[in-house]
Parts: structure tokens; sequence; C-alpha cells
């Protein structure tokens, strides 16, 4: 069975371009909106890069900022200063 | 030349190792006296990973943002009197269930987890478990503070935390935190930050809070995901305690596996108090309960308990059970709080014909069969002045502490009974899964405080249901019975009256 990575935002201004870059660094990206939130699943992992997000958002970003309009995600956290992934494959 | 700034790796690990010490005063086992007696092996708690590498310092930050954003919405939520603005009445019982059954267990994890951050002897897991418990203290206050506007307005808020300890259905989340707080550190661990936080709680608060985006609630939706934005971090810690407790020894395998199947069964029976709210008590739907279970337990579950078969850990025992009654439970839950309107803080109401065909569409398997011939015979006898009221007491599931309602798997026309006995006396249950945790540690469960037998002991307040609802708090007349005819429904009624003559 195909393991799903997933990731929950609120649906907000600051979610958004993180919305954005997820959908355009994630080719396959699944999307389902809800009132209040989007759930963003993919097979296997899931990426999330700051350069990505800063190109939308013009200003530096710091990865961790996402605990501010994350609401939830499925997979093995791994988190750096450049990225967050969340994938199910075991290196 | 200044020095290069530390990668987050580094920075973390700086931050977060060395900060304990061996104790020379008292030895270590006296220091943390907790962390051996379950028999759980550690043999190198420097191997804990947090895979969330958040320090202490951004802690606070992230922290002070957001409850700065929430306040900001609550005060204009007040200032605009939001409460106006839901999309129906009936909708603020969803809410009188959460401040009387969810809030308080917010405040039950603070203390769970500041014990647990105490008396773990790693440093790795007992700043995880420092964060959570603040977190789980700050969804508490948050979730009083957002709530209050409500309880300027309607019945059935203002007792919550009276009402917590003591009604009869409120007994069933309050008994479930009760069992993980009495447990040791680890067994809390694995009920709480895994079975709950992990495997469980999406289908607590996304639904919830999607819902209450969907109608209208804005302060709730906002404490909500501001709550949910903390829930990842406590997810995190959750599957970390359990890949950490099966890498150190294998010994620990079939602790945690039994711990595992008890807290899933466990959270599943509380959960369908959530199960009743997404199917009858939003008047503007989300999804379905079976819908909200496919999403969150069949599929991230799935992939989740595949994850974790390298380790020898299976999916929990009686998850097909769980799945197979996701096609009645919520309507099972409804029709019990129906029957016992009088003696519930929050309204109850038969499902509308639009309500019912929504029903039968997302539960084709079982809705027409079954629930809805009963819904409609019940209609027939309130238009006939004869509104069903049960006015025996229930016989009560020694460990989830449900009403016995629940059928049999397979065979949804026959109630299900278990019992075994213990030291000569004889303990009822729901289910297999109930009866299986009974088994596993009768001595902790033969205490259980089981709200009927409490009133028929004569311990709470008297034998009359008059004398419990008192001993209660309850407000009779406004907190209970049906919406319609009641005073929420009145203050309601006038608002849109009002509405409608401005509106011309
Ligand atoms: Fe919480
Ligand atoms: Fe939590
Ligand atoms: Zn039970």
């Amino acid at each position: 069975m195909v393991q799903i990575a997933s990731i929950t935002f609120q649906n907000t201004d600051e979610a958004r371009p993180i919305i954005e870059a997820v959908k355009a660094d994630n080719p396959g990206l699944r999307v389902m909106d809800m009132p209040g939130a989007v759930k963003l699943d993919r097979d296997d992992s899931i990426v999330i890069r700051r350069e990505s997000v800063e190109e939308r958002i013009g200003r530096d970003w710091d990865p961790q900022e996402l605990h501010l309009v994350l609401v939830s995600m499925a997979g093995n956290v791994d988190e750096d200063d450049d990225t967050f992934t969340l994938s199910w494959s075991h290196a | 030349m200044a020095a290069k700034k530390l990668g987050l790796k580094q920075r973390y690990a700086l931050m977060t190792r060395g900060l304990d010490w061996e104790t020379t005063y008292q030895p270590m086992d006296e220091v943390f006296p907790f962390d051996k007696f379950e028999g759980i092996k550690i043999t190198d708690w420097s191997k804990w990973e947090d895979p969330f590498r958040l320090t202490m310092d951004n802690y606070w930050k992230f922290q002070a943002e957001k409850e700065r954003k929430l306040y900001a919405v609550l005060d204009s939520f007040a200032q605009n009197n939001g409460q106006m603005g839901v999309s129906d009445a009936k909708y603020v019982n969803a809410i009188k269930l959460f401040l009387t059954g969810v809030s308080p267990l917010e405040y039950q994890a603070h203390r769970g987890f500041a014990h647990a951050g105490r008396h773990l002897r790693g440093v790795g897991p007992r700043v995880a478990a420092q964060m959570q418990s603040l977190d789980e203290l700050r969804h508490v206050q948050t979730q009083v503070h957002t709530i209050s506007q409500y309880n300027k307005y309607f019945d059935g808020f203002a007792e919550f935390r009276h009402m917590h300890d003591r009604v009869w259905y409120l007994s069933v989340p309050k008994s479930f935190f009760d069992d993980a707080r009495s447990a040791g550190p680890f067994e809390y661990m694995v009920a709480i930050g895994f079975a709950f936080e992990y495997v469980l709680t999406n289908l607590l608060f996304v639904p919830f809070m999607s819902g209450a985006a969907y109608n209208g609630d804005m302060a709730t939706v906002t404490f909500g995901f501001s709550a949910q934005s903390d829930e990842s971090r406590h997810m995190t810690l959750g599957i970390e305690v359990i890949k950490f407790l099966l890498e150190q020894h294998p010994d620990n395998l079939p602790i945690v596996q039994k711990w595992v199947d008890k807290w899933f069964w466990r959270g599943h029976r509380v959960l369908g108090l959530v199960a009743m709210m997404m199917d009858y008590m939003l008047p503007k739907k989300v999804m379905s309960w079976k819908e909200a279970w496919e999403i969150y337990f069949t599929e991230a579950g799935g992939a989740l308990f595949q994850d974790l078969e390298r380790y020898g850990l299976r999916v929990p025992k009686y998850a097909d059970v769980a799945t197979a009654e996701a096609e009645h439970m919520s309507h099972q839950n409804w029709s019990i709080f129906y029957q016992y309107t009088h003696a519930a803080g929050f309204h109850t109401w038969l499902p509308s014909d639009e309500e019912m065909d929504w029903l039968s569409e997302k539960y084709p398997n079982t809705f027409d069969k079954y629930y809805r011939p009963r819904y409609e015979m019940w209609r027939e006898m309130e238009k006939d002045g004869k509104r069903f009221y049960n006015n025996a007491l229930p016989q009560l599931c020694t460990t989830c502490q449900i009403p016995m309602g629940y059928t049999e798997p397979g065979d949804p026309t026959t109630i299900a009974f278990r019992s075994s006995e213990y030291k000569g006396d004889r303990y009822h249950f729901c289910s297999d899964g109930c009866k299986d945790i009974f088994d596993n540690e009768p001595e902790k469960f033969s205490q259980s405080w089981l709200p009927v037998h409490q009133i028929f002991q004569g311990n709470c307040g008297g034998a009359t249901v008059p004398d419990v609802l008192a001993w209660y708090n309850m407000n009779v007349g406004a907190d209970n019975m049906d919406q319609a005819g009641s005073p929420d429904q009145k203050i309601w009624d006038a608002w849109k009256t009002k509405q409608e003559k401005v509106a011309g």
C-alpha cells in the first residue's frame, strides 16, 4: 500500500504563499480544501523549501515559522535550515 | 572575524543537551522513582531524537505570536457580537459539549505532561514534555476565554468545571484521562502522546474546527487552529516516544503493543462524542464521521502502522471493529442523548428531513435500514405529544463508562453485552475491546467511579432525577431538554426577528 505523506495548513494569508511553494515543489500533490484549512497529500513525501517560500513572500523566512500556520501532518519529520521534509521512506 | 552561524541541528543540540546531571546526594532511582516499574527498559537516553528542533527561545517567540493573533480575533468577535453570526442556535450545543467534555482534558493533559516531564530520566523527552505541558495549559485557558462569550447569552456553559466531575456522560472523557494520568509515565506518553495525539487527535480537531469555520464560529476556529498548530509538535513527540521505546530494547515491544491496543480502543470510544457532533450537531456539515475515519484512521493510520511494522508493532487490536462501527456509532450515540435529554447539559433534537437525506447519502449501508425508522417513529410520538424519554438509569460499561447501547459487530439489532468476574463481582462491558482492557487491569478498573452506580449508592445528591440534576448544578429547564422551546432558541429567534426588521 502506498503511504501518503500529508500536511494541513490554515487557510490564511500567512499560509497561502507556503501552500503555493509546496504546490510548485511537489509534483503529483493532491489538494483537499476544507473550510478554514487546506490538506496537501502526496505519495511517500512532501518537501517545503525555504527558498521557494522566500521567493513568494519577499523576505527571509525561517522554516520554523511553519509552527504558526500548521494544523496537522503525517510522515516522519526532518527539519534543517533550508528544508522541512515529511516522508515515509527510510534512508 | 565573526563566528560562523551554527546550523539548526547543532544549535538544537547545544540548547537541549547536557542540561541534566547525575545526582550525587541521592541515587538517581530515588530522584526518578517512576520510570522503571512499568517494565520498560531504556539503555541510552541520549538516543532520543526530537525531530522538531525547537529550542525554548523560539518556543516562547512563536507561542507569543500565536496568542497575539488569537486574542485580536477574540476581541473583535466579542465586539461584533459574533455569537449572533453562527449558522443556527443548534450549533452552540456542539460548543457546550466541547467546553464541558474536552477543555478539561486539556488541563488534564497539562498536568500529565508536567508529571512526565518531571519523571522521565532523559533530558530530550523532558524538554519536549515540558513544552507540551505549557501548550496544554494554553489550550484550556484560550478555550475558556473564547467560549466565555457564548456563556453570556446561552445556557449549559456556566458550570462546565463542576459538571465535568459529575455528569454521567462527562465521566467518559474524564475517566479516559484519569486512567492515563494514574498510569506510569511511559504508559501516559504512549496513551496521550501516541494513541491520542498521533492516531486520533485529527479526528477531534480538524473536523471540529473546520466545522466551526463552516458554521460561522470565528472564535472557535481561531482557538482551534491556534491550539492545533501546537498539535503537530505533539504528534511528533508521540511518534518519537514509540520509536524510542521500540529501539531501546526488544522486551519493550509486548508492553508497548498492549498499551497501543488499549489506548486506541479507549480513544475510539471517547471520540464517539465527536462522531455524534459531526453527524448531528453541526447545522452545516463538513464531512461525515465515516469519511473522517477513512481519511484520518484508515489512510493516515494505515501509513503509520505500515511504517512501524519494522519494529514488529502491529495495527491496534480491534481496529477492524472500530472501522465497522464507524457506520453506526454517531447514530447510536445521538439516540442515547435524545432519550436522556432531561439529564444532559445541552439540547437535543430530531434530524430534519434534509438532514436525514444527508445521513442516508453518507451512510447508504445503515441509515435508512436501522436509524431512519427510529427517528421517524420518535417524530410521530412527538407529534402525538408523547415525546420519548428513557426514565431508567442505564447500565454502563465498566471500562469506557458509556451506556450499554452499542450493538454486536455485524448484528446492528442486538445490543452487545460482555462481562467478567473479579473477586466475586461481575463487571459489564460494551465490547470485546473494553472487556480486554478490564481483564488486563482488573484491580484498577474494578475501582471505576461509574455515575449510575454512584447514584444508586447515594453519592450523587439523592435518589431521584431532580436530586441528581441539582447535584450536577444543572439549571433545569434551561440547560437540559430539547432545543425547541429552550431559552437558547428564544433568544436566537428574537435576534433573528430583529435582524429581519432592520433589513426591512
Ligand atoms: Fe491540547
Ligand atoms: Fe495536544
Ligand atoms: Zn465500553
